[in-house]
């Protein structure tokens, strides 16, 4: 630390730092742009000018840039020097002469970065008496509206875009005045992080186009902290809501988790809790008269719960399909409610080995499971099977952030400090920490490789084992690999051994086992080396190792059950069947005498259920996920759907008191289900200290949804009733349905928004922080169930998988990803279903050849009982023998891959 | 006579000597020289000679040099470049140089290059000097076949590939770093030092960047040795330097003379002084970005401190003479407008202040000039200081307007007044 003064008083700052960062988390007030804690210093706007004096003895100084300049011991500044306010105003003058002052328009407006360090700055009068320059806008499809005449060229959108996210479809254009940010042409943005451009931008040049089609100011959203549903990220958002639907979502910072960033599907997904096919009231089936598929009629809660006791009272079986993207609490409940022995984890097969074996890795291994900010600072990454850039989106865009950091090393060489970016960037030249991907066919994240290679699966895994098995002898490795492999070993191994963080990424995406455990067994023999390596797994759900924590038995035991008639009454909770199973079991399991499922949104499960309880959506529960990383994490209501809907696990509570279970007794709020889980379950006794409890008061109060400056809420109902209606009681959590309560700072688990005086943009966040760009104060919110354990000496996999043996006539199946389709609720979202591809069969090249098929041209594809007929698209570097699927797709879902198909005879036509 | 080193080989016919002609006469005999001595041998050489940067800064060549790392475990590859893009207003030396001798150039790269131990060398031209650009083209293959280029040159063991660069055509290419810049196919924004491009310049590696006049000169430095090249300048900068003078005089043109000429020399020996029926008022002395100089200048020396001291700057040594039936302020609001548009608009000051006075100027030439626009212009100058922007544009823009404002603030006033301008 040094000692700076700052208008003659000393303060004590970072001496890493720069100096506009140094006073930002020192809690002064100057005005910026250009500058952004993850993207560091530039010095384009010269809006953070300061006045730095030689010696206290200089009274004249002479203007810096706090965002160039170091802090340093004895540096001596003044930020309120009458000559430097002045230069300040001037810049902002500067920035307005062709600003176009709409805000009462502009989306913007009451929340932008312009409108509040122009009043920082004090500039009001307009001088400039010349006409304005402007521009022609881009279509930028769905998801970023695009108003170039508000642009004040802070270049911030560039070196998001381009340099932080490396998408190429977007620059800058034309010079001095007329400089212009955007595309070569109107298109959508490529960039599955062009949403975040939204919030890098400091005006409303880049807005929300989906919050623009139910437009609501920020003071007049409701908001609660929330996590994202749509991976197993688990990236802290912001949902906002008024009059009963959901706006828009934004990035809810957190020092470990996401940071200031989330992805599209993330931010974009939201739409599915405003579908039209949202289920709103308990339906049942319609017996007798006027039945039919598909007939469904509505009952009253109260009905419901009588009707599903009475059939629990005569079943001779319950079975409970938990689900990876319901809550902690929801499949507990569940698996309560059914017994242990009756609870089964509702994914496909692959899936439930892959997470037992996951959690087992997790448990017992040595290697640390990474915080995405501990990604970024790997130094040797190896990706093994996985299409990370649409399975965990922000896993890739952190590993994009671990290849680029090597330039910090390069500039530390020639004392440059690591915030002055362009200069790092230069010095750099080019430099990068090695990424190796190995996998089926190309991913995302192949311009950052240093180096790609293809095989199945299984033959990765060999791989994955002949590294562990180079590294550390004692580990078991393949027999007879061909010399290529030889190399290709000694190339990653060299890479590994020589960093200091190396990091393993696997996942569930390839299917296969075997390649789990090599990725284990690698990363462990990196640890008995002494390297600090990282092993990371990536899981498709939101809550997917949640749901292994629970824990419970695989889906085959249930369709057993049904077969042997042990079972008549299913539960499904929050689960398409027809997506998780395919079609002949999901009808099995259906087949029950009794089907009651709980879900949001309507779907071929619901069609065919007895019963359907409307469940709430991530956005009107409260609960907890446990995220990739083993970190659970807590989400909160941000309205009351109304109607009959209910959270899942208040829907399983209810009819568990309505059967007179005993175990739901102490359930009647949050705390109470969460304090029975962390007593039954050792790993989860964290959980009840990741947020502070319903009782959490601050001088009283409790934590208010809505703004302090929410206007209309006397005159929102005013068309039903002039009375205003009594707001929700939320009585599970510290946060209330109200303007009223505690406006400072809330604990950080509890924060509903970013905002602060002077400060009502989302970098209000400064003031949150306890360093600038560093944890919330408080400490980053969530809590890691898993920790390896300080001797934690694993014994190795043992068995070496066989090679991979293409067969003749058939080719093996696998899935591919798409962050735009693969994910089943984002696909109710308009945006993201835009952006989905149709359905098509990957074959390699030669395949292709062999069946005299074009590009394009259709052809049968036979899996199991289902024939689909889909366009071919040639993957030239697809290993011999694999066809590759989109997974998840409308009317591809529920294909059990890995699954070997027949190939068709050659020439055969649709 | 003086020594024309610069010039000396310029053909009567405006023609380029070819590599015969230009070997007959000398032509390269300096690196010939040079490839005896050791690298370092001749860094020391052109540091003795007290070369000082025609680019305009001034800054010592051989001190520029001395920043590269050397040895074995220097980054490599290292480069070199030519800053051939000359576009100051005013400013046309480099084009008479790269037409009248093109080989003087290259030798004097090819020099550099051996002095830095470069691997690539690159003549950033602007894209306008199309003949420029066929000379030199034609003698880089004559110097290729005469194995003064390319692998093993006469012998010595090093190597060295040349290539023409065509810019783009923007103002600000002729700034160092933006030079770097464009050259790796970027936008051409000036980029902040440290690193400095010595050590970390074209695709992060060591990179030397001198102005075409300043590697014209190196070949006689070391043909002919530092204190040679020291003796034939009249003032403390070494060697000569090429005036140009444009304007309402009898003779424009150019001059090669020793360093040290005075203003009244060029002026009103060489140039003939001014035209009948015109007079003298100003003299912007080193091309666009610097401050004018008036009556009470005209015994200054044109060398880099003696111009400083007087107020404004050497610049490019390129003069453009203000007369008594131009309007001062349509002569600034020209040059201010091209500075708005040269702008690459990557910092506020620049990019929106340089525009507002450009507008401002052009209200008052139209005469929609108001009192407070003076002020607001004064301000401006202040406000695009060094240290205010991101590099020297701006602060170089604003010279001949903060000097205009003092020098010819009566005939802002009477726009104002009188509504329109006097002149038209």
């Amino acid at each position: 630390m040094a000692t700076i003064y700052i208008d003659n008083k000393p303060y004590q700052a970072n001496e890493k730092q720069n100096l506009l960062h140094a006073c930002l988390s020192l809690g002064f007030n100057i005005p910026y742009f250009c500058w952004h804690p993850a993207m560091n210093s530039v010095g384009a706007c010269r809006q953070c000018a300061v006045k730095e004096f030689k010696d206290e003895n200089d009274k004249r100084g002479k203007i810096v840039m706090s965002c160039m300049t170091a802090v340093r011991d004895g540096l001596r500044i003044s930020i309120d020097d009458p000559e430097v306010k002045e230069f300040r105003a001037r810049v902002i003058e500067w920035l307005m002469t062709n600003h176009p002052h709409d805000c009462p328009v502009c989306d913007e407006g009451g929340e932008c970065h312009l409108q509040d360090m122009t009043v920082m700055t004090g500039h009001v009068y307009r001088r400039f008496r010349f006409r304005k320059r402007t521009y022609v806008n881009q279509d930028l499809g769905p998801f970023v509206n695009h108003e170039m005449n508000r642009c004040i060229q802070c270049y911030r959108c560039v070196r998001f875009y381009n340099e932080y996210a490396d998408g190429r479809d977007f620059g800058v254009f034309a010079c001095h005045n007329h400089v212009y940010f955007g595309r070569h042409k109107d298109g959508v943005l490529e960039s599955k992080f062009s949403g975040n451009l939204v919030e890098v931008c400091p005006t409303g040049v880049f807005t929300d186009k989906t919050l623009k089609r139910h437009y609501t100011r920020k003071w007049d959203l409701q908001t609660a902290p929330s996590i994202c549903p749509h991976c197993g990220m688990g990236c802290n958002t912001i949902p906002g809501e008024r009059y009963g639907t959901l706006r828009r979502i934004r990035t809810r910072y957190s020092g470990q988790v996401n940071g200031y960033f989330i992805c599209d599907r993330g931010r974009y997904g939201y739409e599915f809790v405003n579908s039209p096919e949202r289920i709103k009231d308990p339906l049942r089936r319609v017996s007798g008269e006027g039945a039919g598929p598909g007939k469904y009629a509505p009952f009253e809660k109260g009905t419901a719960l009588g009707a599903i006791k009475d059939v629990l009272n005569v079943s001779r079986g319950v079975m409970g399909i938990g689900s990876p993207r319901a809550s902690l609490e929801a499949n507990f409940a569940l698996k309560k409610l059914v017994g242990a022995e009756n609870f089964f984890l509702g994914i496909p097969d692959a899936d439930y080995r892959i997470l037992s074996l996951v959690l087992d890795i997790y448990t017992k291994g040595s290697a640390r499971t990474p915080t995405l900010d501990e990604v970024e600072s790997s130094d040797a990454i190896l990706i093994l099977g996985e299409d990370v850039s649409s399975t965990a989106p922000r896993l890739a865009l952190a590993i994009r952030q671990a290849v680029k950091r090597k330039s910090f090393e390069a500039a530390g060489g020639m004392t440059i400090p690591y915030w002055d970016d362009k200069a790092v960037r230069i010095a750099a030249g080019g430099r990068r920490n090695p990424l190796f991907i190995l996998s089926c066919s190309h991913t995302g994240l192949d311009d950052m490789a240093k180096e790609r290679y293809f095989a199945a699966p299984d033959d990765l895994a060999r791989l994955a084992f002949a590294f562990a098995s180079r590294i550390d002898t004692g580990a078991p490795g393949p027999e007879g690999m061909s010399p290529d492999f030889k190399d290709l070993t000694a190339r990653i191994c060299g890479a590994l051994e020589s960093s200091k963080n190396p990091l393993i990424v696997c996942g569930a995406g390839a299917k296969n086992e075997g390649l789990v455990q090599g990725a284990a067994n690698l990363a462990w023999a990196l640890r008995k080396q002494g390297k600090s390596a990282f092993l990371s797994f990536v899981l498709p759900g939101a809550n997917e190792l949640g749901l292994g924590i629970i824990g419970g038995r695989p889906v085959a035991d249930a369709l057993k059950a049904i077969g042997e008639q042990k079972a008549d009454t299913v539960i499904a909770l929050e689960n398409d069947l027809y997506r998780s199973l395919d079609k002949k079991n999901a009808d099995t399991l259906l087949s029950a005498k009794f089907s009651i499922t709980l879900d949001q949104i309507s779907n071929e499960t619901t069609k065919k259920s007895w019963a359907v309880l409307p469940a709430a959506s991530f956005a009107e529960s409260e609960g907890t996920y446990v995220n990739f990383e083993g970190r659970a994490q807590r989400f909160y209501k941000v309205f009351v759907q109304g109607g009959g809907t209910e959270e899942s696990w208040k829907w399983l509570r209810d009819i568990m008191l309505e059967a007179g279970r005993p175990e739901a007794s102490n359930w009647d709020t949050l705390d109470g289900i969460l304090r029975d889980m962390a007593n039954e379950i050792p790993v989860l006794a964290p959980i009840t200290g990741i947020a502070p409890p319903e009782t959490f008061r601050i001088a009283g109060m409790k934590v208010p949804r809505q703004p302090h400056r929410y206007s209309g809420r006397t005159a929102m109902h005013a068309d039903k009733s002039l009375l205003e209606p009594k707001p929700p009681e939320d009585r599970d959590s510290a946060l209330s349905f109200s303007m009223e309560g505690y406006a400072g700072v809330p604990p950080p688990a509890l924060i509903q928004r970013f905002w602060a005086p002077g400060w009502n943009s989302v970098q209000a966040l400064n003031k949150f922080q306890s360093e600038v760009g560093g944890p919330l104060r408080g400490g980053d919110p969530g809590k890691r169930l898993f920790e390896p354990g300080p001797g934690a000496s694993p014994a190795y996999f043992a068995q070496v998988p066989p090679g991979f043996q293409p067969r003749k006539d058939e080719w093996l199946l696998l899935p591919v990803y798409h962050i735009f389709g693969s994910e089943e609720l984002s696909m109710h979202a308009p945006g993201i279903a835009s952006l989905a591809p149709d359905p098509y069969i990957a074959l390699s090249e030669q395949d292709r050849l062999q069946l005299g098929k074009q590009e394009g041209e259709y052809m049968e594809v036979g899996i199991g009982e289902t024939s689909y007929s889909l366009p071919v698209k040639p993957v030239r570097e697809l290993p011999e023998g694999i066809a590759l699927m989109p997974s998840g797709l409308p009317g591809l879902s529920g294909i059990g891959f890995p699954v070997w198909i027949k190939k068709p005879g050659k020439g055969a036509r649709r | 006579m003086n020594e024309r080193p610069l010039t000396g080989m310029f053909r009567p016919d405006g023609l380029a000597p070819d590599i015969k002609e230009y070997e007959s006469k000398g032509g390269y005999q300096g690196l010939r020289r040079a490839l005896s001595m050791s690298p370092g041998e001749v860094q020391e050489e052109v540091r003795a000679s007290d070369l000082r940067g025609r680019g305009g800064a001034g800054f010592q060549t051989g001190a520029k040099w001395s920043f590269v790392p050397m040895g074995e475990n220097a980054p490599r590859p290292k480069y070199l470049a030519a800053n051939c893009d000359e576009m100051e207003p005013g400013a046309f030396k480099d084009r008479l140089l790269m037409e009248g001798n093109p080989h003087l150039l290259i030798e004097g790269m090819i020099i550099g290059a051996w002095a830095v131990q470069a691997d690539i060398a690159f003549i950033f031209l602007r894209w306008a000097y199309k003949e420029a650009a066929r000379r030199l083209e034609k003698a880089l293959h004559e110097a290729c076949q005469g194995g003064y280029l390319g692998k093993n040159i006469l012998g010595s063991g090093f190597s060295l590939e040349m290539r023409i660069h065509t810019s783009a055509g923007r103002y600000i290419c002729g700034e160092e770093t933006a030079l770097i810049t464009a050259l790796e196919g970027k936008r051409a924004t000036p980029r902040s030092k440290p690193p400095f491009p010595q050590t970390s310049g074209l695709w992060g590696k060591p990179t030397v960047v001198n102005n075409t006049e300043s590697f014209c000169n190196v070949p006689h430095i070391l043909a002919k040795g530092a204190e040679w090249y020291k003796s034939i300048s009249r003032s403390a900068d070494g060697g000569t330097k090429i005036y140009t003078v444009s304007g309402r005089v009898k003779n424009p043109g150019w001059w090669e003379l020793p360093m040290g000429a005075t203003v009244r020399e060029l002026i009103y020996e060489h140039a003939g002084g001014m035209r009948e029926g015109y007079k003298f008022r100003a003299v912007i002395p080193g091309g666009a970005s610097t401050e004018f100089l008036i009556e009470e200048h005209l015994d200054v020396k044109m060398d880099f401190d003696d111009v400083q001291k007087a107020g404004s700057r050497l610049g490019t040594g390129t003069m453009i003479v203000l007369d008594d039936r131009t309007c001062p302020v349509g002569t600034v609001f020209n040059l201010e407008n091209f500075f708005a548009r040269e702008s690459c608009g990557w910092c506020t000051p620049c990019r929106e202040g340089l525009p507002w006075i450009a507008k401002t100027l052009n209200a008052i030439e139209c005469g929609e000039g108001r009192y407070e626009d003076l002020s607001m212009l004064e301000a401006h100058c202040h406000l695009l200081a060094p240290g205010h922007t991101y590099c020297a544009l701006a602060p170089g823009a604003v010279e001949p307007l903060q000097s205009a404002l003092k020098y010819f603030r009566e005939d802002f006033s009477r726009h104002i007044e009188g509504k329109g301008c006097p002149w038209s």
